[in-house]
């Protein structure tokens, strides 16, 4: 029974961890849709660069791939915000002056670029077969510190970027973003450099897919091409943003935990299944988490916690009418 | 030479086809309901499916079976227009785009719990090539894939220029605003929209399924291809369409060909790619498209 | 649905075929007529003149249900439409003529007087025939996507389209902006024209001696609100009129393109 209990312990804690890193990746979502309105569908590219940066700078030296320098994981989070942020600036470059949908487009497809690059370059990132034995942070210590230790790493990185999150929103930084947001032209009009200020946004909300992929290769401690898929990640954190509401900062990690804990525990529940059943369960998961997201769509568009404006405005749900 | 024609450039062609009827679906919903819809690829899925189930039942061929395929398609596409894409029509066109994302998971899903995971194929038996002067090797299947979607094509041009309805379509994709100003019935359009583009979306998972297999990925596996040929025919331009998707679907098959050297130009690893390179170079330099369709 | 114009045209002079009573109304919460009121009676010219941002186009949208009304009411033929969507209004016999994106650039110029036609039951075609009789230069380029014509042969097919359903009211918005002296004149012309076949017009302009000159009635919206209103001659004679929009004395306002209107010389 103590051990039953044991097990649930280290499960949960497991499972949290990976709400805390899929609240960092709904926290850089956030910045770009929630905030500046980038429509970024390639979620799951950025977070690819991260965990393979990390994985390819921390791990133990392999024949298999590249790798073998060494470094602390520390160090490993670093290079995967880095590496993010600098591709983010060169694709944010050449693609941040497009309109919402073709900037959806041109982020899957550099994605799904990204994806071909992972799973070809077989010297660098051991093609499909991916990246295993990455170091995990604490894991000389005993069970369950170690794993203790990595939950509150990564509560402690969520808290952080909560923290300098919400005074950026406050900061004439965020004023301006959402000001952008809300009326480009006027903007425009006041002197701000729209696309600079966008591809900001862009570089930092990649950084943070970097971040959270990083997390969550020492986590799992193994790194695939196919993690990169959108339905593992991109469609996931959407949904996240969506529900807890996106431009609310809170409503990123709730929405992040909220969710994450659902997909996670009828994961648990369908394990329990007959084999043929369990792998149904799966699919019918993926069509429910749709449906709540067209619902939420359709009855709550501000998600559940609503954006919390500076200023009331007129009326934010009419629409704009022809001049 | 001869290796060219066979390996490279009727793989082009089948598969440029394959592409144009999937990219006039994804270009007349964009034109007219002005938004990306990236549940378009799990349209073809379910297509091919559809039609994979009424031809398992009626041991038909799959071609017999297509038209019926192509209407239970389009009725699945208008009731998830009405349940999924009517309520959001008055707000802001990228919610629309965020519930077309969750609809594409949607339907994969629904997909794989009907029909399962695993690679199904039309099992049509063997398919031998026909052989000409020696050396030039063609398909059957190939042919008719081919000539079925030529069909196809001409019948859209025939309703687009000849009939009011597809004329109304053409209008609303021009300005949709000056369409409501007109009198046209806008809600009627819409539904004659999904009906075209879903039941060609029908066709082209019908077409690669029948040239390769079935799987409940093919939709994805074809959504970007198809975005980038409507891009490259220009948005709301169907003729621009078709022509982009033969270009993309040649490209692509043509940039494994060893060009210069014996190798291959593109390593095959890297051909899908291809597809979505051009895609991103379009939107960067020339985001009308060759044909000079709207930008919105 | 059809509009059947013909039939009502000859109604009791009392009612006028479209009006606004009192419409106060914006866009977003943002008022931008105040208490504009505006007849137009059967067989009637009605021209809308005011500087930039009087809110003339705005009086246009009221009628097309495309404003937010406060106040007021907008009636066709008495039936009250306030608030009515654009498309029905337009299935009630408004046609109405944007300033731009007025035609259907990829159709064809026959293709857009179909368009026109599309809320149509009945055989079309002999109104195509008139419309073509009425814009000899279209009759020759049926075949041409209408956006490779000129600015001019734009405008025709822009108000042939309208005109395909003979409709209760014609509303014109600035239909001479952006042409040739030359078209201007011939846009003036046809518009005349289709107002002797008794079709009333409602129209902004800012060209705004020309307008006059062909118009029975006139009124002035400055900020908004009504300012002047007259017969067509009597304002082109009035010297507030002539100082705020006709650019003092002289003709430079029928030629000048842009100096008709400017904003600042409110007396």
């Amino acid at each position: 029974m103590e051990q039953q209990l044991y097990g649930i312990f280290l499960y949960g804690v497991f499972l949290l961890t990976m709400g805390g890193i899929y609240a960092v990746l709904t926290l850089g979502l956030n910045i770009q849709w929630g905030f500046t309105g980038l429509f970024n569908a390639g979620v799951a590219g950025f977070f690819a660069i991260g965990a393979y940066t990390t994985a390819i700078v921390t791990s133990a030296a392999s024949e298999r791939h590249l790798g073998g320098y060494g470094l602390p994981v520390a160090a490993g989070l670093v290079a995967a915000m880095v590496a993010s942020a600098v591709i983010a600036w060169g694709v944010g470059r050449i693609c941040i002056r497009l309109r919402a949908d073709y900037l959806a487009i041109a982020t899957l497809g550099i994605a799904e670029i990204f994806r071909l690059v992972l799973k070809n370059e077989v010297w660098a990132t051991n093609g499909p077969r991916g990246i295993s034995l990455i170091p995990k942070p604490f894991e000389h210590l005993p069970e369950p510190w170690n794993q203790v230790g990595m939950l509150l790493l990564v509560f402690a990185v969520v808290a952080v970027l909560y923290v300098l999150l919400e005074r950026a929103r406050r900061s004439p930084w965020g004023r301006v973003m959402a000001a952008i947001r809300e009326n480009e032209a006027a903007a425009r009009a006041a002197g701000k450099d729209v696309e600079r200020l966008r591809i900001e946004a862009f570089v930092l909300g990649a950084a943070l897919m970097g971040l959270g992929g990083a997390l969550m290769a020492h986590h799992i401690k193994f790194i695939e091409p196919n993690a990169a898929e959108p339905v593992s990640a991109t469609f996931l954190v959407w949904v996240m943003l969506v529900i807890g509401g996106a431009a609310n900062n809170r409503g990123a990690v709730f929405g992040a935990i909220l969710i994450w804990t659902i997909w996670s525990t009828a994961e648990i529940l369908s394990a329990r299944l007959p084999p043929e059943w369990a792998v149904k369960s799966a699919y019918l998961r993926i069509f429910l988490v749709g449906l709540a997201l067209q619902i939420i769509l359709q009855r709550f568009p501000g998600g559940i916690f609503r954006e919390r404006r500076f200023r009331t405005a007129p009326s934010s749900s009419t629409r704009e009418q022809p001049p | 030479m001869i290796e060219f024609l066979n390996f490279y450039l009727i793989p082009g062609l089948v598969l440029g086809s394959i592409y144009a009827l999937g990219a006039i679906g994804v270009t007349l919903t964009f034109g007219i309901l002005r938004f990306a819809n990236f549940a378009h690829g799990e349209t073809m899925t379910l297509g091919a499916f559809i039609a994979l189930s009424l031809a398992t039942f009626t041991g038909w061929h799959p071609f017999a079976v297509l038209p019926i395929a192509m209407a239970l398609t389009a009725l699945a596409v208008l009731g998830m227009d009405r349940l999924f894409f009517r309520p959001l029509r008055h707000g802001s066109t990228i919610i629309l785009v965020i519930a077309s994302f969750g609809l594409m998971l949607m339907v994969r899903s629904l997909v794989q719990l009907v029909w399962g995971a695993q690679l199904r194929s039309f099992g049509q038996g063997i398919d031998l090539p026909w052989v000409l002067f020696d050396a030039l090797r063609i398909f059957p299947k190939h042919v008719t894939i081919v000539c079925a979607a030529l069909v196809l094509m001409l019948a859209v041009h025939l309703l687009l220029s000849r009939t009011r309805a597809g004329k109304a379509m053409r209008a609303m994709a021009d300005s949709p605003d000056l369409a409501r100003l007109t009198g046209i019935d806008t809600e009627r359009v819409i539904v004659t929209t999904w009906i075209v583009g879903a039941g060609l979306a029908a066709a082209a998972g019908v077409f690669l399924a029948y040239d390769t297999h079935v799987e409940s990925q093919l939709g994805f596996k074809l959504l970007l291809p198809i975005f980038a040929a409507a891009l490259l025919g220009g948005i709301g331009r169907p003729y621009g369409a078709m022509a982009g998707g033969l270009v993309i679907g040649l490209v692509e098959e043509l940039s494994t060909y060893p060009w210069i050297g014996s190798e291959a130009l593109v390593p095959p690893g890297y051909k899908t790619g291809v597809a979505f390179a051009i895609m991103v170079a379009i939107l960067i330099w020339r985001p009308s498209g060759l044909f000079r369709g709207r930008v919105f | 649905m059809s509009a059947g114009a013909g039939a009502t045209l000859g109604e009791e002079a009392g009612t006028p075929v479209l009006a606004l009573e009192g419409v106060t109304g914006g866009y977003g919460g943002a008022e931008i007529i105040h208490e504009v009121s505006v007849r137009v009676g059967p067989g009637e010219i009605v021209v809308l003149i005011g500087p930039n941002g009087a809110g003339k186009s705005t009086v246009m949208n009221a009628v097309l249900g495309r404003l937010e009304l406060s106040r007021g009411r907008v009636r066709l033929r008495g039936r009250d439409i306030t608030g009515t969507a654009p498309d029905r209004v337009v299935r009630q016999g408004v046609c109405y003529v944007p300033q731009s994106a007025n035609v259907f650039p990829n159709l064809s110029v026959n293709e857009n007087l179909e368009m026109g036609a599309y809320i149509r039951r009945d055989d079309f075609r002999p109104r195509m025939r008139e419309m073509y009789e009425l814009f000899p230069p279209l009759a020759e380029r049926r075949r041409t996507p209408a956006g490779n014509l000129s600015g001019g042969q734009r405008q025709m097919v822009a108000i042939a389209k309208a005109l395909m359903v003979e409709p209760a009211v014609l509303l014109l918005d600035e239909p001479s902006a952006g042409l040739s002296p030359r078209f201007r004149a011939d846009i003036f012309r046809v518009v005349r024209e289709i107002n002797a076949g008794g079709v009333p017009v409602l129209m902004v302009e800012q060209n705004a001696r020309q307008a006059l000159g062909i118009a029975d009635r006139g009124y002035v919206l400055v900020d908004g609100r009504n300012r002047l209103d007259g017969s067509g001659a009597a304002l082109l004679a009035d010297p507030a009129v002539g100082a705020m929009f006709l650019g003092g004395r002289g003709d430079a306002a029928g030629t000048g393109g842009g100096g008709t209107a400017p904003g600042a010389a409110a007396p």
